[in-house]
C-alpha cells in the first residue's frame, strides 16, 4: 500500500507537467490543425534555457524558469511565424513536414551546441524530502506540482475569462467565421502557437531539474504529448489536463508494478486501445476549446 | 529519347562494381538501395493511397528481426512453454522477414484504418516504438541492446553448380539491385492497374469511391500488405548484410529518412523515391569531410523544409513540370495521361 | 403503401424510415416506393430531409428506424460499396469527381466494379489482365461519348468548366452499371443549355432500362421529365402523384409559399 501511494504521489507531479505538454498541444492542434512534431523540441529548450540561466550562468533558479517560458512564447511566435504563416492552407502532411524538418534542426541544434551529455540542474530547494507518513516527496517536486497547478489555472483562465481566449475559441469553432466577426486570425494563430509553445517550455523548466537534460528529451515528450491530445479530445483542455494526468498515472504503476522498461510503452498502447475503440478519443463528445 | 533513358540507367547501375573500385561507396551505394527498396514500398502506402503512415520503420525492423532469428535459431520460454526453434537457411529468412512483416502490416491495416488523418498518424508511430520497446526489453528473444550478431548471409543455391555465398560487396550489389528491379516492377505494374486506380481514387476522394463501388478498407489494407512485405523485404537484406541488428533499427529517426526521401522525390511518383533516396543516401557521404553528424542533420532538416516550400509535390513532378514548359515536343511525351506518371 | 406505378414492378421500398440526430428529426417518416423503369422526383424545400434521404439510401446514414430494400435486399447495414454493388448508384450534389486525375482517368476508375483482375495477375501482367484493362478502356470511351465528354478525355478533371464535372459525375455514376440512379440535383447551378442536356442524358439512361429518383430544385426541369413526383416536407411525405396533379396541389404550394397568401 505504501509503495502504491508513492507511485501515486510521483505520478500527481509528472501528471501535472503531462497535463501542460498536452494543453500546450491540445490548443495547437485543436485551433491550428498543426501536427506539431516540435512541441518536445520546446519542451527541451524551457529546460535547457534554464540549465543556461541557473547553472552556465549561475542566476536565480525562479529567475530561469520565468525566462525559460518568455523565451518558449518567443521562440513560438518565430516559428509560427517563419515557418507556419507561410503555409497556411497547405494539406496537413505537408505543414506535419516542416514541423518535422523543424525538429530536426531544433534538436540537432541543441546537440551542437550543449552536447550530448546529460546535463543536471541544481535547485534551491532542500535535499533531504518531505515526509509525510508512508511517503516522501522532494521538494523540488512539490514545487514543481504547485507551479503546474497553477499554471493549468491560469491556462484555464486565459481560455475562458480573457478576450485573447474568446477569440481563440471562436477561432476553434470556425476561422473563417471568425474572421468576418473581426478576429484577427493571423495574431491569433501567432498567440495560439506562443501560448502553446510556452507551455511546452514551462514543462520542461520543471521537469529538467528533476530529471536530467539531455538533447533527445524532447523525442517522448512529443509523443506523449500526443496521447494525451487523444485521450482528452482536441481543443478540450479539460480533456488534456485529466490525460495528463492519466498517463503518469498508468506509466508509474505499468513501471511499478509490471515492468519499468515498458514505461513509456504504456502512453503508446493507451493510444492505440483507446483510438481502437474510440476512433475520435476519449473525450469526443466534448471537443470545444475549454 | 525518353524512352532510352530507364534501359541507359540500367545499364549504368549494372556496370557500377566493374569499375567501381572504392569499397566504401560500394557500401554506401548498398545501404541506399536497400533504403530505396523501403522507400518504395513507403510510397504505396503514403503517396498511392494517402495514408500519414510514420511508423514505416516497424515493418522494416521486423522484416529485419524475423529474418535473422529465422537464420540464427532461437530457444524461449513463451507462456509456460518452450519454443525452440532451428537456423533455416538465410534466404528462406528473407521469405519470413516478408511475410511476418506482411502479416504485421495487414493487423495494423485493419486496426488503424479505423482511425484517421492525424490520429492515424499517431497511431503509426506509436505502434513502431511500442516494437522498439519489445525488441529492447524481450531480451530472451531479441537479446535486447547486445543486439543479435553473427547472421549469416544469404546462400544462392544453384542446382548441379553448388552453393554460392554472399560474401562480397559486390556480390550483396547485384542481389539489391536485382531486388530493387522487382519491387519497382512490382509497384509499377500495382499502380498502373484496376487495384492501383482503386487506392489513388481513395486517397483523392474516398466517399465518391466508396459511392462507385470500391471497398475502401479492402483496398487500404492491401497497400499495407504489399507496402510492410516489401519494407520487411528490405529489412532483411539489411540484417543479412550488416550481419547485426539492434533495436535501434527500430528509431523514429529512420522513418523519418524513408518518409524525406519519398517527400522531397515526389509521393505518388515511381521516379521519387528514387531521387530522394540517392540525393539523402549520398548527401551524408558528400558532407561527411565537412560537417559532423549534427550539422548534417540540421542541413537534411533545413533542406527538407526547403523543398516543401518551394517544390510542395517533390523534385520529380518539378522536373516533369519544366520538362513540359521548356518544349513543346517535350509536352507530347511528359504530359502523358498514364496514371504511372502520377502527378 | 401506394401501389406500385405504371411502369412495373417495386425496385426500391423506402418503409417508415425515420433518421434521429439526437433531438433533431431529419427525417420523421419517408415511405415511398419506385418501380421498375420510372423517373420519379423528389422534391421539397430546402431542409426537407432530400440529401438525408439519399444518404441513408445509400447507405452513407444509418436510419433511426425503418427499413430500404432493393429489389427485395435488405440495404440497412451494407455499406456503400456494397448497395452499388447491387447496382444502386449515386451521384452528389456538389460535384464529386476525382480531380487530380484526368476525364478518362475517372471513368476507368468508375468502371472498378467491372473489373475482375486478381492481384497475381496484375503483378505477372498476364495476358487475362491486358485484355481486361483494354476492355475497360473501351467502356470508359463509350461512356464518355454517351454522356459527351469524349473530346475532354485527356483534360484534368479540375480544369473543366462547373456543367462538365457535373457531367463528368454522372458518366461515374453511369461507369458503376447501375440498374437505377439515383441523382442529387443533377442540375443545380446549371444554365438552361446545360440543364437541357442532363434532361436529354436522363431521359437516354432511362430508354435504356435504368430506373432513376431523382431529387431537384429545378421545378420545370423536374415537372418534365418526371413520370411521377413525391414531395417532402418536415421529413414526411405530404404528396405523391403525375407532375400535373401535384402543380395544383394546395397542400405542396403552401409547403413552399407558406401560408398567409389566399388562393384564389
Amino acid at each position: 500500500m505504501d509503495q502504491f501511494l508513492q507511485h501515486l504521489l510521483n505520478a500527481v507531479m509528472l501528471g501535472g507537467t503531462y497535463a501542460l505538454l498536452g494543453i500546450g498541444l491540445t490548443l495547437i492542434f485543436g485551433i491550428m490543425h498543426v501536427v506539431n512534431f516540435a512541441h518536445g523540441e520546446l519542451y527541451a529548450f524551457g529546460a535547457y534555457t534554464v540549465y543556461l540561466v541557473a547553472a552556465a550562468l549561475g542566476l536565480n533558479f525562479f529567475l530561469a524558469l520565468i525566462v525559460a517560458v518568455i523565451a518558449g512564447a518567443l521562440l513560438g511566435s518565430l516559428i509560427e511565424i517563419a515557418l507556419l504563416r507561410p503555409m497556411r492552407g497547405a494539406d496537413i502532411d505537408t505543414v506535419m513536414l516542416v514541423m518535422i524538418g523543424a525538429w530536426i534542426v531544433m534538436q540537432n541544434t541543441e546537440l551542437l551546441v550543449w552536447g550530448g551529455v546529460a546535463k543536471a540542474i541544481v535547485t534551491p530547494f532542500p535535499e533531504t524530502p518531505l515526509v509525510i507518513g508512508p511517503v516522501s516527496i522532494s521538494w523540488v517536486r512539490v514545487f514543481v506540482l504547485a507551479a503546474a497547478l497553477l499554471l493549468i489555472a491560469g491556462s484555464y483562465l486565459l481560455i475562458h475569462r480573457t478576450k485573447l481566449g474568446k477569440a481563440m475559441r471562436a477561432t476553434f469553432q470556425d476561422a473563417d467565421t471568425a474572421a468576418l466577426m473581426g478576429v484577427n486570425i493571423k495574431g491569433i494563430f501567432t498567440a495560439t502557437f506562443a501560448i502553446g509553445s510556452a507551455l511546452a517550455a514551462a514543462a520542461g523548466a520543471l521537469l529538467g531539474p528533476v530529471f536530467l537534460v539531455t538533447p533527445t528529451m524532447g523525442d517522448l515528450a512529443s509523443l506523449k504529448a500526443f496521447a494525451i491530445v487523444i485521450l482528452g479530445g482536441l481543443g478540450n483542455i479539460t480533456g488534456a489536463t485529466i490525460g495528463g494526468f492519466i498517463l503518469a498515472f498508468v506509466e508509474e504503476i505499468g513501471a511499478g508494478y509490471i515492468s519499468s522498461g515498458y514505461r513509456d510503452a504504456m502512453g503508446f498502447l493507451i493510444i492505440i486501445v483507446v483510438l481502437l475503440f474510440k476512433p475520435t478519443g476519449l473525450f469526443a463528445r466534448a471537443e470545444r476549446v475549454g | 529519347m525518353t524512352r532510352a533513358l530507364p534501359a541507359f540507367w540500367l545499364v549504368f547501375l549494372l556496370s557500377i562494381p566493374l569499375w567501381l573500385q572504392d569499397q566504401y561507396l560500394l557500401h554506401i551505394l548498398i545501404i541506399t538501395g536497400i533504403f530505396i527498396i523501403a522507400a518504395m514500398s513507403l510510397n504505396l502506402l503514403l503517396g498511392y493511397t494517402g495514408q500519414l503512415s510514420l511508423g514505416h520503420v516497424a515493418f522494416f525492423g521486423i522484416g529485419a528481426y524475423a529474418s535473422a532469428l529465422t537464420t540464427l535459431g532461437f530457444d524461449i520460454e513463451l507462456f509456460g512453454f518452450r519454443v525452440v526453434h532451428h537456423t533455416w537457411p538465410a534466404l528462406v529468412g528473407l521469405l519470413v522477414g516478408m511475410i511476418v512483416a506482411g502479416l504485421s502490416g495487414y493487423v495494423i491495416g485493419r486496426l488503424s484504418f479505423k482511425v484517421r488523418g492525424a490520429y492515424f498518424v499517431i497511431v503509426s508511430i506509436s505502434f513502431a516504438e511500442v516494437t522498439r520497446l519489445v525488441a529492447l526489453n524481450w531480451v530472451e528473444l531479441t537479446q535486447g541492446p547486445l543486439a543479435l550478431t553473427n547472421i549469416p548471409p544469404y546462400t544462392l543455391g544453384f542446382p548441379g553448380l553448388g552453393d554460392y555465398t554472399l560474401w562480397n560487396k559486390t556480390a550483396y550489389y547485384y542481389l539489391v539491385l536485382a531486388l530493387g528491379l522487382i519491387a519497382y516492377v512490382v509497384i509499377s505494374r500495382l499502380v498502373g492497374s484496376r487495384i492501383g486506380r482503386a487506392m489513388i481514387a481513395l486517397k483523392e476522394n474516398e466517399t465518391l469511391a466508396s459511392a462507385v463501388g470500391i471497398d475502401v478498407t479492402r483496398y487500404l489494407v492491401l497497400a499495407a500488405v504489399v507496402s510492410a512485405a516489401m519494407a520487411g523485404g528490405a529489412g532483411s537484406l539489411y540484417a543479412h548484410y550488416l550481419k547485426i541488428i539492434d533495436p535501434d533499427i527500430f528509431l523514429f529517426i529512420y522513418t523519418v529518412t524513408m518518409v524525406i526521401m519519398v517527400i522531397t522525390g515526389g509521393k505518388g511518383t515511381l521516379a521519387g523515391p528514387i531521387v530522394g533516396g540517392v540525393i539523402f543516401g549520398f548527401l551524408p557521404v558528400i558532407l561527411r569531410p565537412f560537417a559532423a553528424p549534427a550539422v548534417q542533420w540540421i542541413l537534411y532538416g533545413g533542406l527538407m523544409i526547403a523543398i516543401v516550400f518551394l517544390l510542395p509535390q517533390g523534385i520529380v513532378p518539378a522536373i516533369q513540370r519544366w520538362i513540359t514548359t521548356r518544349k513543346p515536343a517535350g509536352a507530347l511525351l511528359a504530359g502523358s495521361s498514364d496514371p504511372r506518371e502520377g502527378r | 403503401m401506394p401501389a406500385g406505378g405504371a411502369a412495373g414492378e417495386v425496385v426500391l421500398s423506402i418503409a417508415h424510415v425515420a433518421v434521429h440526430f439526437g433531438g433533431l428529426v431529419a427525417l420523421a417518416d419517408l415511405d415511398f416506393t419506385v418501380c421498375e423503369g420510372e423517373i420519379v422526383g423528389l422534391i421539397g424545400p430546402n431542409g426537407a430531409g432530400k440529401t438525408t434521404a439519399f444518404n441513408v439510401v445509400t447507405g452513407f446514414l444509418k436510419p433511426t428506424a425503418g427499413e430500404v430494400r432493393y429489389r427485395n435486399t435488405l440495404l440497412n447495414g451494407l455499406k456503400p460499396h456494397e448497395i452499388t454493388s447491387l447496382g444502386l448508384v449515386r451521384t452528389f450534389q456538389r460535384t464529386s469527381i476525382f480531380q487530380n486525375n484526368t476525364v478518362f482517368e475517372n471513368v476507368l476508375i468508375g468502371l472498378h466494379r467491372l473489373g475482375q483482375s486478381t492481384l497475381w495477375e496484375t503483378l505477372l501482367a498476364l495476358p487475362r489482365e491486358k485484355i481486361a484493362e483494354a476492355e475497360l478502356a473501351d467502356q470508359a470511351r463509350e461512356i464518355l461519348r454517351v454522356v459527351g465528354l469524349e473530346r475532354r478525355a485527356a483534360d484534368l478533371a479540375a480544369t473543366l468548366p462547373y456543367g462538365e464535372q457535373r457531367l463528368l459525375g454522372m458518366a461515374l455514376a453511369l461507369a458503376a452499371r447501375p440498374s437505377m440512379l439515383l441523382l442529387d440535383e443533377p442540375v443545380s447551378g446549371m444554365n438552361p443549355n446545360e440543364s437541357a442536356r442532363v434532361m436529354r442524358l436522363v431521359q437516354t439512361i432511362r430508354a435504356s432500362g435504368v430506373t432513376i429518383l431523382l431529387v431537384e430544385h429545378d421545378m420545370p426541369m423536374v415537372m418534365q421529365v418526371s413520370d411521377r413526383i413525391v414531395v417532402l416536407n418536415y421529413g414526411r411525405i405530404i404528396a405523391e402523384g403525375p407532375p400535373a396533379a401535384i402543380q395544383k396541389d394546395p397542400g405542396v404550394i403552401r409547403a413552399y409559399l407558406g401560408e398567409g397568401k389566399k388562393r384564389a
